[in-house]
């Protein structure tokens, strides 16, 4: 494969004094999906929000395309910043737009399609998460589901180089995470789109990861990294309780 | 872009009108739409020579392909994308007018607006209910809330009260001291100073500071959490948002203006005692004047009053708060509904009161 696109180095993150993850390292090369798992509370999206640079690390750096995201400034993080499509856990829609708005918002602002072509890729990223009617709505006129919907339409708007999808398909249905899973694929393979993935769906992961990264809460840290079906074989019980869906207490 | 995509007449015995080559990305998709758009819908083009297309490019032979435009030679792959936009199906159509015809708004505008008065009456009849409920079973209050909305309320406003009635004290007197001064009466700007702030202003200015500061946060975290559906969490824990949340805040209201206005009333007359000892009167000629021209009556008329305006900024804050639509947006216009609101329902109370205070002769 190609240089890697992301490099997380000895990254050491957490809130305040507290730390959540330590010793993270890990690279993303480009056009590869990586799934990041781990039971609920392991800081999964905060491992996320350090590498699109919206918190600063305790220690260690990450590297989009060899640039330290904590120290660039000024142009070069906006460049950096630029090849970012986010979608964050809560969906993050903007409340006082319709679901079309928020998709043009972007465009309008960062590329020098005209208005009409505008609306035009605005619609067809709402037809592809099947949101094409709702198109007028307001975020709060939307289900749960659905909002995540409009928000990933939202982060695909200017096509970015690596798009961070924070739990896509939780709360959808299985045919609608079916879906996305092959709009995901297909925006690696045709597009050579870099994605990083949170998820928990075992069918997902195996669908469409090239490798994921495994965290765990108590060991703050990584604890198996590598394609799904070397994590299937992984020996480690933390890991195994994972696919076999084990509750960890008897 | 060192390969953006180009679109250029094809050699004249290929079988196509056009060929399209090169990355067809974004930027690239920007430089040719408009070029795109005044192909006649029965070009053929020849896409062999397109090796990337994203999502904006794709969107671009959407754009050709539903108008009957042939695109031929398409890398499957990246075929595989157009066709995931199912270009034989039309898009849905134009959102519908987001502006009605005047007289349609003029409608709505009406029916928000007896909908917010029916709303505010019920309002008023719950909550007093509550409160006259209170009188019967005080343990229904949860006075932990209660004392927190005081502090809140009450002892946390004291330093802008403290600095807005410290200013209104030596506009006022110095403002007035100036011109009386000319006739050597300034000692009557004690009169002045002490009828107007504890009869009208020290009332009017903690209840309109109270609006801004108390009656804004009310109705932005009661509206917050209607907006992240906390209110209908309490409703099916079996709790009753009005005595729940409402009831708290209205008694913090009721209480802490009148105390917050006999602070103001103080500090304004501090305020101009200091501006008066600058004219050469003693503090004690002040103290002297103030008290022998205002009585009791004054006093308590103006803490009674304080304490109604005190129940209607709470009131409003929690009703605008509680009938927050969905959304981020809606908080912020609840908020804002909830001080101009008020605004206005402390007008009309002054008014009103100022006519009953008149009649009973205070
Ligand atoms: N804004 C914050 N301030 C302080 N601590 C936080 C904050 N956000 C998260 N945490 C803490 O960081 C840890 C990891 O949280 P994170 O949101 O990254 O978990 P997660 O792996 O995404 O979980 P889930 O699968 O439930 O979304 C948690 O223990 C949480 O308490
Ligand atoms: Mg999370």
């Amino acid at each position: 494969m190609s240089a890697p696109l992301i490099r997380v180095d000895h990254l050491r993150c957490g809130y305040g004094e507290r730390i959540v993850l330590d010793e993270v390292s890990f690279e993303v090369s480009a056009g590869e999906v990586l799934a990041l798992l781990g039971g609920s509370g392991c800081g999964k999206s905060t491992l996320m929000k350090h590498m699109i640079g919206l918190y600063e690390p305790m220690a260690g750096s990450v590297e989009i395309g060899g640039d330290d995201l904590a120290s660039a400034s000024g142009d070069l993080r906006e460049r950096i910043l630029r090849r970012f499509g986010v979608m964050y856990q809560s969906g993050a829609l903007f409340g006082s737009m319709s679901v079309l708005d928020n998709v043009r918002l972007p465009l309008e602002s960062f590329s020098d399609l005209d208005a009409a072509a505008i609306e035009l890729v605005a619609r067809l990223k709402l037809r592809l998460v099947g949101l094409e009617d709702f198109a007028g709505f307001l975020p709060s006129e939307l289900s749960g589901g659905m909002q995540k919907r409009a928000a990933i339409a939202r982060a695909m708007a200017l096509d970015p180089a690596i798009l961070f999808l924070d739990e896509p398909s939780a709360g959808l249905d299985p045919v609608t995470s079916a879906g996305l899973d092959a709009l995901i694929r297909r925006l690696a393979q045709s597009q050579g789109m870099t994605i990083v993935v949170v998820t928990h769906e075992l069918t997902s992961i195996n669908a469409i990861a090239d490798r994921a990264v495994m965290l765990d809460r108590e060991a703050k840290g990584i604890i198996a990294i590598g394609t799904p079906a070397e994590l299937a074989r992984n020996e480690d019980i933390r890991v195994q309780r994972f696919f076999l869906r084990e509750a960890d207490t008897p | 872009m060192d390969n953006a995509a180009t679109l250029a007449p094809s050699p004249a015995d290929s079988g196509t009108d056009y060929t399209l080559s090169g990355e067809l990305d974004l930027a690239a998709a920007s430089q040719l739409w408009p070029q795109a758009r005044l192909l006649p819908d029965t070009t053929r083009i020849d896409a062999r020579g397109v090796n990337r297309c994203d999502g904006a490019g794709a969107a671009l032979l959407f754009d050709l392909a539903r108008r009957g435009v042939h695109i031929s030679g398409l890398d499957p792959a990246l075929q595989h994308l157009i066709d995931a936009l199912e270009p034989d199906k039309p898009l849905a159509g134009a959102l519908p007018p987001s502006k009605q015809p005047l007289i349609t708004r003029l409608g709505q505008w009406a029916q928000e607006w007896i909908a917010d008065l029916t709303e505010q009456i019920t309002f008023i009849g719950a909550a007093s209910s509550a409160l006259a409920g209170l009188v019967r079973r005080p343990r229904d209050l949860r006075w932990r809330d209660f004392l927190t909305q005081c502090e809140l309320t009450g002892a946390n406003a004291l330093p802008i009260v403290a600095l807005i009635s410290f200013l209104i004290g030596v506009i006022l007197s110095f403002q007035s001291a100036l011109p009386l001064r000319q006739f050597g009466a300034e000692i009557f700007v004690a009169n002045l100073l002490g009828l107007s702030l504890i009869r009208e202003m020290g009332p009017l200015i903690t209840a309109i500071l109270l609006a801004g500061r108390t009656g804004a946060a009310f109705a932005a975290e009661i509206g917050t959490m209607k907006v992240n559906e906390e209110i209908n969490a309490l409703v099916t824990f079996g709790f009753d948002p009005i005595r729940f949340l409402v009831l708290p805040r209205l008694l913090a209201g009721l209480l802490m203006a009148p105390l917050l206005t006999v602070c103001a009333e103080v500090i304004g007359l501090a305020a101009g005692a200091l501006v008066l000892e600058g004219f050469g009167i003693p503090f004690r000629t002040f103290v002297h004047q103030v008290t022998s021209f205002t009585d009791l009556h004054d006093l308590l008329g103006g803490l009674f009053k304080a304490a109604i305006f005190g129940l209607e900024v709470a009131a409003i804050g929690c009703l605008r708060g509680l009938s927050t639509g969905a959304g981020a947006s809606a908080v912020g216009s609840s908020t804002t509904r909830a001080v101009v609101q008020t605004l206005v329902i402390l007008v009309v109370t002054d008014g009103v009161l100022a006519v009953i205070y008149y009649q009973l002769g205070i």
